[in-house]
């Protein structure tokens, strides 16, 4: 499904992402985790494009993002995407926000991108909120809201990055429920996240960044059993103790 | 002691009323393609295509280092030989009307790109994103997420700059057009009430901007209440 091969990117003289490689098969969870700076938040972003990278290649289900010939938004059309700060649009109310992209990108009509919308939102628990503006709901309520807009468009896969890392700690849980039956009716999924109890539940594999490398790429029985590096055992022994 | 003596204003009313249309018309005029052609050049300044990017850049840049009442007088003098070249009209045809308009507008768009360039940059950047994400075009984001949010943040910039732009219209008088302030100037002189009539033109300005800025005021808070 998301084949990223060699791939490289540099600010300047600043090494972000140093030769990652990695794959993801349809239907697999893979968490990516490592210390900030390490470069996890760019690599996902770097599947669907908004982040460009100067040399390797990544394939999403047979679309070559890198390639300048590719319609970007046709592919990103089917790759959904969930950001840390949830990124809803303000100046829409909730019904608008699941339906904008649908109407708009993939021409589906009013009645039926409403009605879906409002499916999805059912799904997350937030129906009743359908009329309210993003404003009005909370952050694990904005978020939930994220992830139906993102369903919404039938994605082949789904990216999440650090997508509770702005959530109060009471409202982590809501979210990570959410994921995980995501995950179990077999989404494709590739999370940067800091939850390792979410990883544990429901990941396939983990990926552990740092300093732009790709330095464990495991299952993820073996990464938390014992993890290879010494940095990502200093990383666990850090992050599992809270 | 000066004896004011204020008759000769009720009779010019019509005539000063004809100026407020030239004056309001003026303005309409420069907010509505200052904003539009503004909304233009802001995009074009932020984008990542070199060539736009410095075209608005010195595009605004001389506009706003060059005093309004020089712009106008040079509109004055190109405009119309311009225009009446492109259209086949008779020499002398009195064009400072279309002239101020359009010298007001080019001015003001390089003062509204510059409001709008803020907006669009105080929406934050993950909005872009998202709306990519979703496989938007730039097209439609801009359209439909980012520059409603950025108009949002700026209507009371926007309209603050309209009442100045209102104010400023009285410069035409360098062409002797009668918008409201030469019509008022115009009936003083022929009168000899030149006094009265521009205090009364004072009075006027000063009401109409200022019960425009107490709704701007009160615009602001309701979208921004702090």
């Amino acid at each position: 499904m998301i084949k990223i091969s060699n791939v490289s990117k540099n600010y300047g003289a600043f090494d972000v992402l140093k030769d990652c490689s990695t794959t993801v098969q349809k239907g697999e969870v893979v968490v990516v985790c490592g210390p900030s700076g390490s470069g996890k938040s760019t690599l996902i972003k770097c599947v669907n494009g908004l982040e460009p990278f100067q040399s390797g290649e990544i394939i999403v289900d047979g679309t070559s993002v890198g390639d300048p010939k590719t319609n970007l938004s046709k592919l990103r059309s089917r790759v959904g995407m969930v950001f840390q700060h949830f990124e809803l649009f303000p100046h829409m109310s909730i019904t608008e926000n699941l339906a904008i992209a649908q109407i708009k990108v993939l021409g589906r009509k009013q009645d039926e991108a409403m009605d879906k919308g409002l499916k999805l939102l059912d799904r997350v628990g937030l129906k009743a909120h359908a009329h309210k503006f993003p404003g009005q709901l909370s952050g694990g309520q904005q978020q939930r809201v994220a992830i139906a807009r993102a369903l919404a468009m039938d994605p082949i896969c789904m990216l999440f990055d650090e997508p509770t890392s702005a959530l109060d700690p009471e409202m982590i849980n809501e979210v990570l429920d959410v994921m995980t039956e995501l995950a179990q009716e077999g989404m494709t999924m590739m999370c940067v996240t800091h939850e390792m109890g979410f990883a544990k539940r429901v990941a396939n594999r983990v990926i552990f960044m740092d300093h732009g490398r790709i330095v464990e790429d495991d299952s993820k029985e073996a990464f938390f059993a014992n993890p290879r590096s010494e940095r990502a055992q200093q990383f666990l022994a850090k992050i599992l103790h809270h | 002691m000066y004896e004011f003596d204020w008759s000769s204003i009720p009779g010019a009313l019509p005539f000063l009323w004809d100026g407020m249309k030239i004056s309001l018309e003026i303005t309409l005029t420069a907010v509505v393609i200052g904003i539009v052609w503004g909304t233009l050049l802001a995009m074009m300044r932020l984008s990542s295509l070199k060539p736009l990017a410095l075209f608005a850049a010195g595009y605004v840049n001389l506009f706003r280092a060059v005093p309004l009442v020089m712009v106008l007088l040079w509109f004055f003098l190109i405009v119309p030989k311009f225009i009446e070249q492109l259209f086949g009209l008779p020499p002398g045809t009195d064009l400072r009307l279309t002239s101020a308009m359009i010298g007001f507008a080019l001015f003001e768009s390089a003062y509204y790109s510059e409001i709008i360039r803020a907006g669009i940059q105080s929406v934050p950047k993950g909005q872009m994103a998202a709306c990519s994400a979703l496989g938007m075009t730039y097209g439609q984001a801009m359209r439909l997420v980012i520059l409603p949010q950025a108009f949002r943040n700026m209507v009371p910039l926007l309209l603050t700059q309209a009442i100045i732009l209102f104010q400023d219209t009285s410069l035409v008088y360098v062409s002797a057009l009668a918008d409201f302030f030469g019509a008022a100037y115009k009936v003083g002189d022929r009168d000899g009430r030149l006094v009265e009539l521009l205090l009364f033109a004072g009075a006027v300005y000063f009401v109409i901007c200022f019960a425009a800025s107490t709704v701007v005021k009160r615009l602001q808070k309701k979208f921004h209440p702090a």
